[in-house]
């Protein structure tokens, strides 16, 4: 037993967190700014923390992740960190020579109290930031939120502080396209592009973190936003977020910032929330649903129908980040399968004014259905949680990161890995999850799993040739 | 292919402004033998500049992810906010075998305080004491170990404290760490203070004899893809009992245990050189550097434990297992050799691993042709002997050195002084010492200290290796060049490659790395020289 110490008693705690469900902000800022074209990210802390989000960010893509760090010792957190930046900052420029440093902050740096404006604001007044270059930063301290907080942040840093309120005003959509993956972001930018909407997304990591072999290693890969573009979208005739956990700082900052309408709407998984956003874009942009679109629509629509009879009334556990999960739960929900355990370590609300409670949002996703499904975000709100829950009661299939994999083991479980880190399987990256045809790719998955268990276990009587 | 190294060196640090230039210069030498046995002497254990994209993590890393996590079933506690413990959260691959179901493993947990903003403004003490009274409610261990993060030094969370007081509570071990990553300059900080951590708090606790004839510890294996099973079973067939491991497959009891054996076998200097030292002052007991990577390697280590003990039987039996081994081993050797030979490696990780896997690399006739560590410190580079001139830096000089002093009941000179001077001679001075990576290497290679990624860049661009050794954020950035990359701290989830099974593994992965089909593919037939040549032709 690979968890033997996990029994089916629960026990209130307060303090102790085992087996988490979140991580820390640092790393989503990180993997935010990847997503802006010659950026390099830079960790304002110790060492150890730009080492550990490469890494792991790394093992998730199977790519290279380039980062900076200011390498803290124990002098600069007596004296202050500002030595450390600006040698950084000199140094970066001068060997990697990136248009954009997107900085983020550690609970070292914050717990400190570094003043990243205050240093940022000296580099530049030094000359140390090439005519132009450009130093963004936001605060993304550990103690407080999830890896998702630090991504909103660091997408709002880009709304805040490389929008511009004076760009002449364009045709086009900004499109915030929340924490999801290149394959993701590749295929909302072919949505619109389908349906003739000019969008500029940021972050946007397709062709950064997806790249392909060529023979040749780009320190800066291709893609990403340019930061010319992300200037224009604040001049764009509105803006759609998606994500709400991920998203709505950036929205509402542009809204303020720019003038740029504002419209959040969970993340466009499963076919419910991909009419929404195929519906938004079509108001916004004034233009047609073109029938490739619709016709997409239809193969999923179909697949649900011909194969609901293996999904129908079965259990689910999930777990993972807040808008991944409220967006499954109602696409679960639709293939009246039941989502009876979700949980997330991200606290909320996590930023942006207005982001309901988690706990609302999926209470809204399953639209009245299983009022007794266990829902848990936050403190202590973690795997070990939730796997006693499924000890109490087993459930049918498993979706989550590969943390998953030890509890499906134990229970034997069928598992479909979702969200972040997957560092045990490829596919994530490459194939997306949003739209139609990414519905299609996880009800492929979701299906694979409960399909395959039942041939594994069926009696030789009741092997069946045809499913 | 064949530039002067030194040119080499220049045009590595050209870039770079004037200042960190210097200091660069400082960490790139060129090997050379001199004739009063030195090497040349780099500057290494120094901090990390700034900016530079280093390979390096911290102190807190070295302390809980390599030392003390790999046993069992010490419940490790991060008290810090949630990223520590999540990255630290089975990402290195020390295995372990509990005997029975019954017996506990920790390992697949994670533990964390979860320290939140009200905790950094007010402190996180008791956040920290209620965490482990539920820890110990809900997994019952013999031993609690509490980790400190960076906030908790700044805060002032006394994480000692806590822990007399839990140990007194629960009536269990419970001891703690000050490991905050800002300390040292890199992961062998925390080494080091896992080193006094674990000697101070554990070992000499179970005092269990055994009456085994030759009794061993196997100090810094920390049983990566099962290196340490491998070992243990060599060990075993020669009729040579492993009293413990620090630390990979280890339990609190046999580390609690390891003063009673009879001999200390250091496999990675870096790490664990502190505990050797520290148990041959309290118990007598000596040490000897081993090096169990590489077949010919694994040969001379075997004989010398056997010359160590100096039992007839023992010496005869293990020539039998030497033998046995090797006739595996040649096989494969020969096979792959044939494929391999002439062919380069570099290989630039860890604080150990860069200097004993070369031995691997020669089995098979592949020549090293740079090479450094990520965090080892001079005596790794140019051998212990160096050790009474270093100075310690700013950066260094608050890890605390234990002040050690013989046990009065269990001191026992293992060995007298004439017999270790006997030994030091037969061993080439790799008893009670280490010889160090350069004297190791052919003369005009490259050996740089804390490689940052555009030293990698050009290293590549230069010199094109076969081969490149590193890390996992080394690893495909390497391979979209074209160039195999195999990760030495995971082994690329494969392994084991320590004693001769781990040998030949270790051939076979080589050989399918850098002989893989794909290699030849990357043009598509619309790039390659002979359509362009069509293309030209038809305008």
């Amino acid at each position: 037993m690979l968890l033997r110490h996990t029994t089916d008693q629960v026990l209130e705690r307060t303090a102790l967190t085992v087996n988490p469900a979140k991580t820390c902000q640092p790393i989503g800022a990180m993997y935010a700014a990847l997503g802006i074209h010659n950026c390099l990210p830079h960790s304002h802390g110790s060492q150890g923390c730009c080492s550990y989000h490469r890494s792991t960010l790394t093992r998730h893509y199977k790519e290279p992740v380039m980062a900076a760090t200011s390498s803290f010792t124990e002098g600069t957190s007596v004296f202050g960190g500002q030595a450390n930046m600006l040698t950084a900052i000199q140094t970066i420029f001068g060997v990697y020579n990136p248009d954009v440093v997107a900085v983020h902050t550690t609970c070292l740096s914050e717990t400190i109290g570094d003043d990243m404006v205050q240093i940022v604001a000296k580099a530049v007044g030094e000359g140390k930031v090439p005519e132009g270059k450009r130093v963004i930063h936001c605060s993304t301290p550990s103690y407080q939120g999830s890896h998702v907080t630090g991504f909103a942040s660091m997408v709002k840093a880009m709304a805040t502080q490389l929008a511009d309120p004076n760009a002449e005003k364009n045709s086009k959509v900004t499109l915030i396209p929340g924490w999801v993956e290149p394959s993701d972001m590749r295929e909302l930018k072919s949505l619109a592009a389908t349906m003739g909407v000019e969008i500029i997304m940021y972050p946007d990591t397709s062709d950064v973190l997806d790249a392909p072999h060529t023979g040749k290693h780009e320190f800066y890969p291709r893609g990403g936003t340019k930061m010319e573009d992300i200037a224009a979208s604040g001049g764009s005739i509105g803006c759609i977020g998606l994500g709400l956990s991920g998203s709505s700082a950036a929205v509402e900052a542009l809204e303020a910032k720019c003038k740029v309408p504002g419209q959040l709407m969970e993340l466009p998984i499963g076919l419910q929330a991909t009419d929404r956003f195929i519906d938004a874009l079509r108001t916004m942009a004034g233009v047609e649903v073109p029938d490739s679109i619709t016709d997409d629509r239809g193969r999923l629509l179909d697949m649900i129908s011909d194969m609901h009879q293996y999904l129908a009334g079965k259990r689910v556990a999930i777990f993972g980040d807040p808008d991944q999960l409220v967006s499954m739960t109602e696409f679960l929900n639709l293939l009246d399968m039941q989502p009876v355990y979700i949980v997330t370590g991200t606290p909320t609300p996590v930023t942006g004014t207005q982001t309901p409670q988690f706990d609302v949002r999926i209470r809204k996703a399953l639209g009245g259905n299983l009022p007794d499904a266990k829902i848990r975000s936050g403190a202590q709100a973690d795997m070990y949680l939730l796997h006693q829950w499924i000890k109490q009661q087993k459930v049918d299939v498993l979706i989550g990161n590969t943390y998953g994999k030890y509890i499906a083991r134990d229970e034997d479980i069928p598992f479909v890995r979702y969200g972040f880190p997957i560092l045990d399987r490829v596919g994530h990256s490459y194939f997306p999850s949003v739209g139609y045809k990414g519905a299609m790719r996880l009800l492929e998955k979701i299906l694979g799993v409960i399909m395959d268990r039942q041939d594994r276990d069926a009696l030789e009587e009741k092997f069946e040739l045809v499913m | 292919m064949s530039r002067d190294p030194r040119d080499v060196k220049e045009e590595l640090i050209q870039i770079y402004p004037k200042k960190l230039r210097q200091k660069r210069s400082e960490q790139i030498v060129v090997t050379e033998h001199r004739e009063d046995g030195s090497v040349p002497e780099i500057k290494a254990n120094v901090r990390s500049s700034p900016g530079i994209i280093t390979q390096r993590g911290c102190t807190y890393a070295g302390c809980k992810g390599v030392v003390i996590g790999p046993s069992r079933d010490i419940l490790s506690i991060v008290h810090g906010p949630i990223g520590c413990s999540f990255y630290a959260w089975l990402t290195r691959r020390n295995q372990t075998r509990p005997h029975t179901l019954e017996d506990q493993n920790f390992i697949n947990y994670c533990l964390s305080t979860d320290m939140q903003e009200e905790n950094i403004v007010f402190g996180g003490e008791k956040k920290l004491k209620a965490a482990v009274k539920e820890a110990f409610e809900l997994f019952h261990p013999k031993a609690i170990a509490i980790f400190s993060t960076c906030p908790v030094g700044l805060i002032g969370d006394d994480v000692h404290a806590v822990a007399r007081e839990m140990k007194a509570e629960l009536g269990i071990n419970v001891f703690g760490f000050s490991c905050e990553g800002y300390r040292g300059v890199s992961q062998s900080a925390g080494h080091h203070i896992a080193s006094n951590g674990v000697f101070k708090n554990v070992v000499g606790l179970n005092d269990t004899p055994h009456d085994d004839k030759f009794k061993v510890n196997m100090l810094g294996e920390y049983n990566i893809g099962g290196d340490g099973f491998v070992l243990e079973d060599l060990l075993k067939r020669c009729g040579i009992k492993q009293i413990s491991t620090f630390s990979g497959n280890s339990t609190y009891e046999t580390m609690a245990n390891a003063h009673t054996a009879d001999l200390n076998l250091v496999m990675c200097h870096r790490s664990i050189n502190y505990v050797a030292e520290m148990m041959e002052k309290r118990f007598g007991i000596p040490w000897m550097k081993v090096n169990f990577i590489g077949a010919d390697a694994s040969v001379k280590s075997l004989r010398r434990i056997a010359d160590y003990f100096e039992d007839a039987d023992l010496k005869a039996r293990v020539e039998e297992v030497i033998a046995e081994e090797m006739a595996v081993v040649e096989a494969t050797q020969s096979v792959v050799k044939a494929r391999c030979q002439g062919k380069t490696a570099m290989l630039f990780v860890g604080g150990s691993r860069a200097h004993h896997y070369q031995m691997l690399f020669s089995d098979i006739g592949m020549k090293t042709i740079a090479a450094g560590y990520e965090f080892g410190h001079r005596d790794d580079y140019e051998g212990r002997k160096v050790l009474p001139g270093l100075k310690v830096d700013a950066d260094s000089k608050n890890i605390e050195e234990l002040d050690v002093v013989p046990d009065p009941e269990r001191y026992r000179a293992r060995r007298t002084p004439e017999e270790i001077a006997k030994l030091e001679a037969m061993t080439e001075n790799e008893f009670r010492g280490y010889v160090g990576m350069m004297p190791q290497m052919d003369d005009d290679v490259l050996v740089i200290d804390d490689l940052s990624h555009h030293e990698t860049e050009k290293l590549l661009e230069i010199y094109k290796p076969d081969i490149f050794c590193a890390g996992i954020k080394e690893k495909f950035g390497v391979q979209k060049m074209g160039i195999p990359c195999k990760q030495l701290h995971s082994y690329d989830y494969g392994g084991p490659y320590a004693g001769f099974v781990g040998a030949v593994n270790f051939y076979k992965d080589i050989d399918r790395m850098v002989n893989m089909k794909i290699w030849s593919f990357v043009t598509p037939p619309w790039q390659s020289k002979a359509t362009q040549q069509d293309v030209v032709a038809a305008d």
